[in-house]
């Protein structure tokens, strides 16, 4: 594995639409859930381990090797919110272009063949990190440290609180990102149906209060 | 001493068009009783708490098939209390449902209740026919009243025609990974509730995403199925949202 091609994938300037989106922080600050330091990391803390821990063994799979239109079907199955499976779509179609350009490979030209509209991000992002001679565990890390990144770096403008506190936040998560992604690239060598599944109620009903909203600072 | 037990519930459909039930077997603390389907055609069947479960160590499971255009409702008695055991560990209790083809399932039972103390990892398994139609209600219950929760783990996982449909897994109290209190999750929220609809005739004609209150949405899944899921501070408020959709969606509560 090259660990610069990580950097140059985990990167939150890599080309692939990400700052547009906070991660579900929004609907969580305009409902008054997230209102300080401490409630973004106990928001961060619960993404991390619900919806990231299954987005994150989605891309150790896709590295690993599993189909990923079974993985797509899987990532479906387990994305109930419209409005979060257009979301997830539409990173994955943003990801495949920037990848494509950056590791080209038949596997992802295959994917991008069969899914134009957009595979499921993670899915993209794992067949990515393949395609970048990465390994399942390292798909895994970039997909956990997205899932609760975006949501800090969201906070920072939408309580204009202190971006070294931000960090901070996920500064103190690194163990448990380290964690999860062992946890996600284990589960990849097992079967798609026997993949994390782990969900957060809360994420699902504010992603459609947000989809629902017309003025907004982020698209989701 | 912990308990292992099987309950096992099968419908058929018989030659004069009436659903039977053939296999109604009760296990331990899982009893089953036949009772008046007033809900519409179909056979009913009532699970009743024989004793106290799941306790720490118990191991139970529920297997139902609902056989071709056969139509059938379970639901129960009373709630299912999850409390500590004797020796203390966790419990298991795994649900099996089999739908084929144009057969119903409503799947009903009260509330699951994470007593203090307690340990319980859930499992639902759902394997549909193309054309099967499902109703399925789930609540979980933080703690009984005023009091802390217990540790509850639980997946529901559906397939349709055998392609995967929905998986979601749910983990709350101590022990649970972290932040499942937060923002993200529950925010101290002590009920949580999912109703699944599936229909083949959402097919066609899916229903509208849409918030049905400050903490609960219906959403259009990926196949032709709706799911609602919904928070609230406890189980009263909870089962309010669920059975106004359910009534909406697929005719009116059992109860």
């Amino acid at each position: 594995m090259s660990r610069a091609a990580l950097l140059v994938l985990a990167d939150g300037r890599f080309p692939a639409g990400g700052h547009a989106h906070s991660g579900g922080a929004e609907p969580a600050v305009a409902a008054g859930r997230i209102r300080d330091a401490a409630d973004l990391a106990e928001f961060c803390r619960g993404r991390l381990h619900t919806t990231g821990l299954t987005a994150a063994a989605l891309a150790a799979a896709a590295a690993h090797g599993h189909d990923p239109l079974a993985l797509d079907e899987a990532a479906d199955a387990r994305t109930p919110s419209p409005a979060l499976r257009a979301v997830a779509r539409k990173l994955g179609r943003q990801l495949m272009r920037a990848a494509r350009a950056t590791w080209p490979g038949t596997e992802l030209t295959a994917l991008a063949t069969a899914r134009p509209r957009g595979a499921h991000q993670p899915v993209v992002l794992g067949l990515t990190a393949r395609s970048a001679g990465l390994g399942p565990e390292d798909a895994a890390h970039c997909a956990a440290y997205e899932t609760v990144s975006g949501p800090a770096t969201a906070v920072v403008r939408l309580l204009s609180l202190d971006p070294f506190e931000a960090t901070a936040v996920l500064a103190r998560l690194a163990p448990e990102l380290d964690r999860i992604a062992e946890q996600a690239a284990a589960a990849a060598h097992g079967t798609i149906d026997a993949l994390p599944a782990a969900s957060a109620p809360l994420l699902d009903i504010g992603a459609e209060a947000h989809a629902a909203r017309p003025v907004r600072l982020f698209a989701s | 001493m912990s308990v292992r037990a099987t309950a096992r519930i099968a419908a058929a459909l018989d030659s004069r068009g009436t659903t039977s039930l053939p296999v109604l077997r009760g296990d331990g603390p899982l009893a089953l009783r036949r009772t008046r389907n007033t809900a519409g055609t179909g056979s009913r069947v009532t699970v009743v708490g024989a004793m106290s479960a799941p306790l720490g160590g118990d191991r139970l499971a529920l297997v139902a098939r609902v056989g071709e255009g056969a139509r059938l409702t379970v639901d129960a008695a009373a709630a299912t209390v999850a409390l500590p055991g004797p020796a203390g560990g966790s419990a298991t209790y795994d649900i099996e449902l089999d739908v084929a083809e144009r057969a119903e399932l409503r799947w009903l039972p009260q509330q699951l209740v994470s007593a203090h103390g307690s340990v319980l990892r859930t499992t639902t398994r759902v394997r549909l026919a193309a054309t099967a139609r499902l109703v399925l209600r789930e609540e979980q219950i933080l703690g009984r009243h005023a009091e802390s929760t217990g540790t509850l783990v639980s997946r529901l996982t559906v397939h349709r025609a055998g392609r995967p449909l929905l998986d979601q897994q749910l983990a709350y109290g101590p022990g649970a990974p972290g932040g499942w209190d937060g923002a993200a999750v529950l925010d101290g929220h002590r009920a949580a509730g999912q109703l699944l609809v599936v229909d083949p005739a959402f097919e066609e004609k899916p229903p509208a995403a849409r918030l049905l209150g400050e903490t609960a949405v219906l959403t259009p899944l990926a196949g032709p199925a709706v799911l609602v899921t919904a928070v609230a501070p406890d189980a009263r408020p909870l089962r309010r949202v669920l059975d106004r959709a359910l009534d909406e969606l697929a005719g009116a509560p059992v109860e």
